[in-house]
């Protein structure tokens, strides 16, 4: 039998794929590498394409947008991307997390008002508990 | 009969409240078990990566990243995770509380704090406090998308990149169970370094391209999926304390319908038992 590798692929939001592979196809960024077992440690970045896991009857694909690829002599891990990602695209989320928070900070005072906030904090503390114990008396 | 019609209008008003608070508490269990469910899928993810954050640090890289160097605290970032909608009892408040008392013990040593907010609950509180908000986020839905939160994020690592923050705290709530959840503030920044400092063989990884390059885009990465870990635990819990506060309303307004109820009854016996003694009585007369 052919020796195998144990490939993990999975993106922020699910496990996409997890087995063992006799080779592994990775779109990085200098261009397309082929893995087989007991590879040197490697840590890549991807860029867009696809990953084809070659096992032993078959070959699977995955598209991914981007991502790392992280190899270990008997282990290799995908950690694939949802979106894809770019530097510029990055930035614009950036000015629109910074923007939206700029409307907001028009109105701001000078200073943090810790007092206040505990108080505001406790109050709202205190109502709860109030509530509580109405439920409490209530049951009796 | 005209007895009681005070009552029953009150008795009606109620029941209609507690129609709403038992369809919302229906709502929320429905959304926590599916809350539930995406925290599972998103746990292999923060696993994996978490491996290589690992290996990384077994791995004797040449070039040490700015993410995992200790400097002088002079100013603190903190990612404060809050639900976007209230009706969720104590969830929110316990976890400002938590928050501002963070705020306040690097306050006392002299470091200012910026602030960055995802959820419009804290926003508003953070707001109204006058803190200072450099990013935020808010209606991410029932599923948040890490794409979501990239621009939040990227604000904070920025700005511990530029060297204007100094450490990177994240603080969320805990989905312990249905029952509990716990407020945390977990450092980000700079990655704690790795606690067994044995003397293994000595290798590196090879990079490609660059172990800048590699080393940021992971590291990046690994933060992302930790503040998505923290949105992702804050949505179950908010869907749970949402379901146990709308329990409870949807039980007390049964007690106080039970109440009007046996008012109301008492009043219509009251008032026949009068009717029958005015009828008595007027025949004994005649």
């Amino acid at each position: 039998m052919a020796m195998t590798i144990h490939v993990d692929i999975v993106s922020a939001e699910e496990e996409i794929y997890s087995g063992t592979a006799e080779m592994l196809f990775a779109p990085l960024a200098t261009g397309e590498v082929g893995v087989l077992p007991r590879h040197a440690p490697l840590l890549a970045r991807m860029k867009p394409g696809e990953v084809r896991v070659r096992t032993g009857s078959e070959e699977l694909f995955f598209y991914v947008s981007g991502g790392i690829l992280e190899v270990q002599p008997h282990v290799i891990t995908v950690l694939a991307d949802t979106v894809v990602r770019a530097k510029d695209l990055d930035e614009a989320e950036v000015l629109k997390a910074k923007e939206r928070a700029e409307a907001a900070m028009k109105s701001r005072q000078a200073k943090v008002d810790y007092a206040r906030a505990q108080a505001e904090l406790a109050e709202a503390m205190a109502q709860l508990r109030a509530i509580q114990k109405l439920r409490e008396r209530a049951r009796k | 009969m005209a007895v009681g019609k005070e009552i029953r209008k009150q008795i009606k008003s109620i029941q209609n409240t507690q129609k709403i608070t038992r369809a919302m508490e229906m709502v929320a269990a429905s959304k926590m078990r599916k809350a539930q469910e995406r925290m599972q899928t998103a746990r292999p993810y923060a696993q994996k990566i978490r491996n290589v954050i690992r290996h990384l640090h077994e791995a004797h890289p040449e070039y040490k990243h700015p993410f995992v160097l200790e400097r002088e605290t002079r100013r603190v970032g903190m990612i404060v995770v809050t639900s976007d909608r209230g009706l969720c009892g104590g969830l929110n408040t316990n976890l400002l509380r938590t928050a501002v008392q963070a705020m306040q013990e690097w306050h006392e040593k002299n470091v200012d704090v910026d602030v960055c907010n995802i959820g419009s609950k804290g926003f508003a509180f953070y707001k109204r406090l006058g803190a200072n908000i450099v990013s935020h986020a808010s209606h991410l839905g029932d599923t948040p998308r890490v794409e979501d939160l990239i621009g939040t994020v990227k604000v904070m690592l920025d700005a511990y990149t530029e060297e204007k923050l100094d450490r990177l705290f994240l603080v969320y709530s805990r989905f312990v169970n249905t029952m509990s959840q716990q407020p945390m503030v977990e450092q980000l920044l700079p990655l704690p370094p790795a606690e067994e400092e044995q003397l293994k063989h000595h290798w590196d990884y090879i990079y490609e391209p660059e172990s800048k390059d590699v080393l940021d885009d992971l590291l990046t990465r690994y933060i992302e999926a930790r503040v998505y870990r923290g949105v992702m635990d804050n949505l179950a819990c908010e869907q749970a304390a949402r379901m146990v506060a709308m329990k409870s309303a949807s039980d007390n307004a049964g007690n106080l319908i039970e109440d009007l109820r046996l008012k109301y009854n008492k009043a219509r016996q009251a008032a026949i038992t009068q009717e029958i003694s005015e009828i008595v009585a007027g025949a004994a007369a005649v």
